[in-house]
């Protein structure tokens, strides 16, 4: 072989291993990606149970209740609301009123059983989606906002 | 007053950087010389200029002058002094100054020690900086004034969050931004190389210095941000593929085949294209990441509330020098010699192969991070990509990688004969398969993948070893009687691979055989973590500089820490409205035992342990590459100093 066809068989074979490696990537993502819905969303066009999705909004005024390990809450749009259990240590800045994003996936009696709960980490910061979910619903209040920028 | 002149001084950097982006760029068009001089004095003012702007903030933030937008709402009067230092950058405005200073110290150093290079590169790569140093001054000064003012000053200050006052955060943004920074530089002798008629063929050698000093920074940037992940955030973890994570490890990762690339270029004269390719896609990464932090365009640890019009400004600085780049590659590349050939299983072979897994890793962690922007940017969903989707490339894309690695640096340049003896090899091959075999007999329940990175490691170390060996059979028994007239170059790919089996070991072991305990205990109650008996004896308040925390006592009743405690915390910063959850470690051979207090239910306490088996060799295994990175380095000033360059 001449310098030239050697090199553009080199070329190829990296080129090739790209793709095939590209291939990979794009099936193990295809497995495993996961969709946010908000409150208001799920009411529309509820998720099969036993699927593993991301759900977000504020946490309900009054709704959360602790048994042990076992913490049960709601989280809504302000104009949907999906009842939560999640067993094991909630975030630090879990609170009534405040933005949370949870995922899980809905077991047969309309729950969401959350593996994990992430809450924002300071006051005034407010998850995207959150934010997003709540302007969708008409719920979002312009306050907020100017308080989010810092 | 002071704020006044940090910004004024600001506006003049900015005057300086456009001199040295444009001026010595016209005068090299009309052939004058004036051009390098120039340039390399408006290098050193600028980073002067610079570090007097930085120092005013510092004075406004050490002072508590809230009158500066900046202070009122990134800090308090009650927070201990080094967090007042560490809050000037931990905020929007003062990183991106600290970028621009970084970027400007790196100008500097260059024009300080680039005396030897001829007179059209060097003034090239002055100008390059000059271009990005007007750009990241234009985006400081219209976006992003770190000098605003705050009228009527309020009287308390809003703190800073509280998890980033910790000193592995203090330290973590300055390091992390001078690896991105310092690719900078090999971006600009990219350009250099593009825009000069027939380079000299040393462009690489010039070049190698700056990317070690890039890429030892980003290691330790990205080490020291993992480890703060792992002790502060009390989720137990020390990597979650998190957006802005991926963002730092695709440059590193890019980074490292550039390393790599431009070894061959300088040594064989080949692979230089790749090698310009790749170091301006590896700043291009750079830009990017720092396009994904300051946007606000991710939810993340890391996902300070932001203004679009920045994440705009950023993005169009990124298309602008990574399109301009490439337009210029594709112009004048046919300019470059031929390379030269080689065998396909050869140093140079084996080092390509690594630029390919290195690129196709690069790769897969930039299609799971852009994947959920591009959907949610074309209104398709929110969707998000997680640990799993990274787990399962990266175990497959590691294996080859590190099996093939250790054969590099035993096989010669060019025809690739083998240079360590094959019975070696054997051995260190059987001795790899024979341990994946016996924690394969022994350890059900883990996947084989996982077994057989732990064999690839042991291999990688074995041969590690053998390159050590090999480099330094030449010195015989000097290695005993003086060690330290051995040359440093001999240490530091041993050094670096070694470090990366024993990260390798480190995040199996770690992911594999961890432990965990979540329980709601009495004070007093016993419980057993990973065949350890703890108790917990209850929780106490404790008062800290601008905190108050609930601490937590555990104490070991058996083993060798038997009387001893773990003392976690959860901290209420009042100034902050904010909260932190301090994890208690203990750490000993076998690894940490981890443990976090929660909320009180009822009279009991919710108290989350882990055991996470060798979990500290991720670390070290990244300091031992970062100091295989120092002593690449250091041999090579050495060099440099002597007017070799």
């Amino acid at each position: 072989m001449t310098r030239k066809q050697t090199r553009m068989a080199a070329i190829f074979a990296g080129l090739g291993f790209l793709v095939i490696a590209a291939t990979v990537a794009l099936t193990a993502l295809e497995d495993n990606i996961v969709f946010f819905r908000s409150p208001s969303e799920l009411a529309v066009t509820p998720v099969a149970p036993g699927t593993v999705l991301r759900i977000g909004g504020l946490v309900s005024e009054g709704s959360v209740t602790r048994d042990g390990l076992r913490a049960s809450f709601e989280v809504t749009d302000l104009s949907e609301t999906i009842a939560v259990t999640y067993e094991g240590m909630l975030p630090d800045l879990f609170r009534e009123g405040q933005g949370v994003v949870a995922e899980g996936r809905f077991d047969g009696y309309g729950v969401f059983v959350a593996d994990t709960v992430l809450a924002k980490h300071d006051e005034t910061y407010m998850p995207p989606e959150v934010a997003d979910a709540l302007k969708a619903s008409g719920k979002w209040v312009p306050a907020n906002e100017a308080e989010g920028v810092r | 007053m002071i704020a006044e002149i940090g910004h004024f001084v600001l506006v003049m950097a900015f005057g300086v950087a456009l001199v040295q982006a444009f001026v010595p760029l016209w005068a090299l068009y009309r052939g004058q010389s004036y051009g390098r001089f120039l340039a390399k004095r408006a290098a050193q003012l600028q980073v002067v200029l610079l570090a007097v702007s930085f120092a005013a903030l510092t004075y406004g933030f050490l002072r508590s002058d809230f009158s500066l937008v900046i202070v009122y709402a990134n800090s308090h009067e009650a927070k201990p002094w080094i967090y007042k230092f560490a809050g000037v950058w931990g905020n929007h405005e003062g990183s991106m100054l600290l970028w621009t200073l970084i970027l400007a110290a790196y100008g500097a150093f260059f024009a300080q020690r680039s005396l030897a290079l001829p007179d059209r590169f060097a003034t090239m790569v002055l100008v390059v900086q000059g271009w990005l140093g007007s750009a990241f001054l234009a985006f400081l000064l219209f976006t992003s004034n770190p000098f605003a003012r705050l009228l009527p000053a309020p009287f308390a200050g809003r703190g800073l969050t509280p998890i980033l006052q910790d000193p592995a955060l203090a330290a973590h943004p300055p390091l992390l931004y001078a690896g991105y920074v310092g690719f900078s530089m090999s971006f600009a002798f990219a350009i250099a190389v593009l825009t000069t008629d027939q380079p000299s063929r040393d462009w690489a050698k010039w070049m190698r210095p700056w990317i070690l000093a890039a890429w030892i920074f980003l290691t330790l940037g990205i080490a020291l941000g993992s480890f703060w992940a792992y002790y502060e955030l009390g989720w137990g973890g020390f990597w979650f593929w998190d957006p802005v994570e991926n963002a730092s490890l695709m440059p590193w990762l890019s980074g490292t085949a550039l390393l790599h690339s431009a070894l061959v270029a300088e040594r064989r004269d080949t692979l230089k294209r790749w090698t310009l390719l790749l170091a301006i896609l590896t700043f291009s990464l750079s830009l990017a990441g720092t396009f994904l932090v300051r946007s606000g365009v991710l939810t993340s640890v890391h996902a300070f509330a932001n203004d679009p019009e920045r994440g705009v400004f950023i993005l169009a600085i990124l298309a602008l020098f990574t399109g301009g780049a490439l337009a210029l590659y594709g112009r004048y590349l046919p300019r470059l010699s031929e390379d030269r050939s080689f065998a396909p299983v050869s140093r140079e072979g084996l080092l390509l192969a690594n630029n390919i897994f290195l690129a196709a890793a690069t790769m897969t962690v930039f299609i799971g991070t852009i994947y959920p922007l591009v959907l949610d940017a074309l209104n398709l969903g929110k969707i998000s990509v997680g640990a799993p989707y990274f787990n399962t490339v990266f175990g497959p894309l590691t294996l080859p990688f590190i099996i093939l690695l250790p054969l590099g640096p035993l096989l010669t340049w060019q025809a690739g004969k083998l240079i360590a003896p094959i019975n070696g090899l054997l051995i260190a091959a059987l001795a790899s398969l024979l341990v994946v075999l016996g924690l394969w007999i022994t350890q059900a329940g883990v996947p084989l993948i996982a077994l057989l990175l732990i064999g690839g490691a042991i291999w990688l170390t074995l041969g590690a070893l053998a390159d050590l060996a090999q480099r330094l059979r030449p010195y015989g028994w000097q290695i005993l009687r003086q060690p330290w007239r051995l040359p440093a170059t001999a240490f530091s790919a041993p050094l670096a691979h070694a470090g990366l089996a024993i990260m390798i070991i480190g995040v199996i072991g770690a992911s594999m055989w961890q432990s965990e305990t979540v329980v709601a205990a009495k004070a007093g109650e016993t419980m057993e973590v990973a065949g350890r008996q703890l108790r917990f004896d209850g929780v106490r308040e404790v008062e800290g500089p601008n905190y108050q925390a609930e601490q937590g006592q555990i104490s070991y009743l058996s083993g060798p820490h038997k009387g001893k405690v773990l003392l976690p915390e959860r901290r209420f910063y009042q100034a902050e409205r904010g909260q932190t959850t301090e994890a208690a470690i203990t750490s000993d051979i076998s690894g940490h035992l981890y443990a976090v207090i929660g909320e009180a239910v009822a009279e009991k306490r919710v108290l989350r342990l882990w055991f996470h088996p060798l979990v500290a060799l991720i670390w070290i295994g990244a300091l031992l590459m970062a100091l295989g990175g120092s002593f690449a380095l250091r041999a090579r000033m050495s060099k440099s100093g002597q007017g070799a360059a």
